[in-house]
C-alpha cells in the first residue's frame, strides 16, 4: 500500500514549527517511515508545481504553520487545501494569530513607515517602500500584497484541526500524528491537546493558596521569584487560569509565568477577554471593601500594555481581530 | 437622541439597579430608547466577554449598572465587577476603543432618579463619540 502523503508549510512564523519537527528526534524516524513528504519548502526541494500537479485531495495530510498576512500566504493555503484531505493548523500563529498577529495594533502602512524609515538600524534615504510592482528597465518585478491584517489559518481556508504551542511540543505532535495514521481523530474542529487549564496541571499548584489576592502587579524581571511558589501569590501575571494545559509547564518549570500560547480550552471565546477578567478578579481582594476606587485604578495601572499582555498569542482570533484603522 | 440606530447595550444587575429602572419607569421618568436594558443577577455576571461582544454586533456603548460598593446582594459581586471593567476599559484603548464607551456606575433599588440621570448622560456620551465603526477584516 502507498504510504500517505503529508506537506508541511509556512506562513507568517519564525521557523521555530518547522525546529519543533526536527525536535521530534529519533520519533521523527518512525513518522518518516509511515509517510511520504511531498512538500516541505524549508527542508526539501520541492516547487510550488509540483503540489499544482497533484490531484484535489491527493495530499493526505498538510501541517500549516504560521499566521497569514501576505497575498502569496493565502494562494498557497488555498492550494494545499484543495489539494489536501485534511489540513491542520500547527503551532499558534495558524492557530490563534500568534505574535505575528500582534501586528494587528497597527496596519500596513504604520508597518511600513516603522521598518523601513523609522528603526535606528534602516539607512533609506529615499525612502523607499515595497510596492506590489516595480519597473526596472522594461522589466517589472512583483512582489506579493502584504495586507493592513494578520489573519488566523482558520480564516482563510477551512481547517480540520489545531495543533496548539510556540512551538508544539513534541509530545503533542506524536499524539496528533499517530492519531491521524491510526484514524482515531476526535471531531472535526478540535484542539488535539488536553482540555484542562494549565493551573489545572501546574506543578506549583500543590502549593497555592485556598485564595489568592495579588497585592500588587510586578514586572518578572523586577523581582526573583520563588520557583515554589504561585506566580500570581507574587504578583506576576501569569495566564494560567485562562490558558490550555498540554505545554508541559516549560515555561514554569523555567521560573517564567503563561504568556498563553496554546490559546484557551474549548468554551471560551475570547482569550484575552477571559485572561484579563481571570486576573482583575484576584487583583486587590483582600480587604477590597476597603479600597476606594482611585486605588483600584492605581492598583489596575501597574499593567503595562493590558492589550498587548492579554492578546500576546490570540489578537487575530480575538473577536475584534484588530485595532481599530 | 436623534439617532436612534446608535445602541447602549445596558446590563442591570437584578437586585438593584434593574429596581431602580423600575422606579424610573413608575415615575415616569423618561431616558432614550436608545438604551437597551439586559437583567443579570449581578454586575459581577458581566464577563468582559459579554462587553466585547456587544460592540462586535453593532453597540456604540456598554452601560453596567450595579449595587453601590458596600451593597451588593452577594456581598462582593460588585468589587470584582470595579476591577474587570476598568482593566477591560484600558484594554480596549489599545484596541482604538474610547474608554468612555463602556460606562460602569452603581445605581441602588430606590435611585429611579439616579437611574434616569445616568442613562440621559451616557446617552449623551455616545452622541458625542458617534457610532463605533469597527474596521472590517
Amino acid at each position: 500500500m502507498a504510504k500517505p502523503k503529508v506537506a508541511f508549510y509556512w506562513c507568517a512564523s519564525c521557523g521555530g514549527c518547522e525546529e519543533a519537527v526536527v525536535d521530534l528526534a529519533e520519533d521523527i524516524l518512525k513518522v518518516v517511515e509511515a509517510v511520504d513528504i511531498v512538500f516541505w519548502p524549508v527542508a526539501m526541494d520541492f516547487k510550488k508545481k509540483d503540489v499544482v500537479a497533484m490531484k484535489d485531495g491527493e495530499i493526505a495530510v498538510s501541517f500549516i504553520n504560521g499566521a497569514v498576512r501576505t497575498e502569496e500566504q493565502e494562494e498557497m493555503v488555498k492550494l494545499l487545501r484543495q489539494k489536501s484531505g485534511l489540513v491542520i493548523a500547527f503551532g499558534s500563529c495558524a492557530h490563534l494569530g500568534g505574535i505575528p498577529g500582534l501586528a494587528n495594533f497597527w496596519n500596513r502602512d504604520t508597518i511600513f513607515e516603522r521598518v523601513y524609515k523609522e528603526v535606528p538600524s534602516i539607512a533609506n534615504p529615499k525612502g523607499v517602500l515595497p510596492k506590489t510592482k516595480t519597473k526596472v528597465g522594461d522589466m517589472e518585478l512583483t512582489l506579493p500584497e502584504f495586507w493592513d491584517t494578520v489573519r488566523t489559518l482558520d480564516q482563510v481556508i477551512d481547517v480540520d484541526y489545531y495543533i496548539p504551542g510556540c512551538a508544539p511540543p513534541p509530545d503533542i505532535i506524536m499524539n496528533a500524528v499517530s492519531a491521524i495514521l491510526e484514524g482515531k481523530l476526535p471531531e472535526k474542529g478540535s484542539v488535539l491537546a488536553p482540555d484542562k487549564s494549565l493551573c489545572d496541571t501546574c506543578p506549583r499548584s500543590e502549593k497555592k493558596p485556598e485564595k489568592i489576592s495579588m497585592k500588587e502587579i510586578k514586572r518578572p524581571y523586577e523581582i526573583i521569584s520563588d520557583p515554589e511558589k504561585c506566580f500570581l501569590e507574587e504578583g506576576i501575571i501569569c495566564l494560567g487560569p485562562a490558558t490550555r494545559s498540554g505545554c508541559g509547564e516549560k515555561c514554569i518549570n523555567a521560573n517564567m509565568p503563561c504568556r498563553g500560547c496554546f490559546g484557551p480550552t474549548k468554551e471560551v471565546i475570547d482569550h484575552g477577554a477571559k485572561g484579563l477578567s481571570a486576573i482583575a478578579s484576584i487583583l486587590g481582594i483582600e480587604d477590597e471593601e476597603k479600597l476606594s476606587e482611585e486605588d483600584v485604578q492605581k492598583l489596575v495601572d501597574k499593567i503595562v500594555d493590558p492589550a498587548g499582555l492579554f492578546y500576546m498569542y490570540s489578537l487575530p482570533s480575538s473577536l475584534l481581530r484588530r485595532k481599530k484603522i | 437622541m436623534k439617532d436612534d440606530k446608535l445602541t447602549i447595550v445596558s446590563f442591570l444587575c437584578n437586585w438593584c439597579s434593574y429596581e431602580g429602572a423600575d422606579k424610573a419607569g413608575n415615575a415616569r421618568l423618561n431616558y432614550p430608547a436608545n438604551v437597551r436594558v439586559i437583567r443579570v443577577m449581578c454586575s459581577g455576571r458581566v464577563d468582559p466577554e459579554f462587553v466585547i461582544q456587544a460592540f462586535k454586533e453593532g453597540a456604540s456603548g456598554v452601560l453596567i449598572l450595579g449595587c453601590h460598593p458596600g451593597d451588593c446582594h452577594y456581598k462582593k459581586g460588585n468589587y470584582k465587577t470595579l476591577r474587570r471593567i476598568y482593566l477591560l476599559k484600558k484594554t480596549l484603548e489599545g484596541f482604538g476603543i474610547e474608554p468612555e464607551r463602556v460606562r460602569l456606575d452603581w445605581v441602588a433599588a430606590g435611585e429611579g432618579e439616579r437611574f434616569a440621570k445616568v442613562a440621559n448622560e451616557m446617552v449623551k456620551t455616545i452622541e458625542k463619540l458617534g457610532p463605533l465603526e469597527l474596521s472590517e477584516v
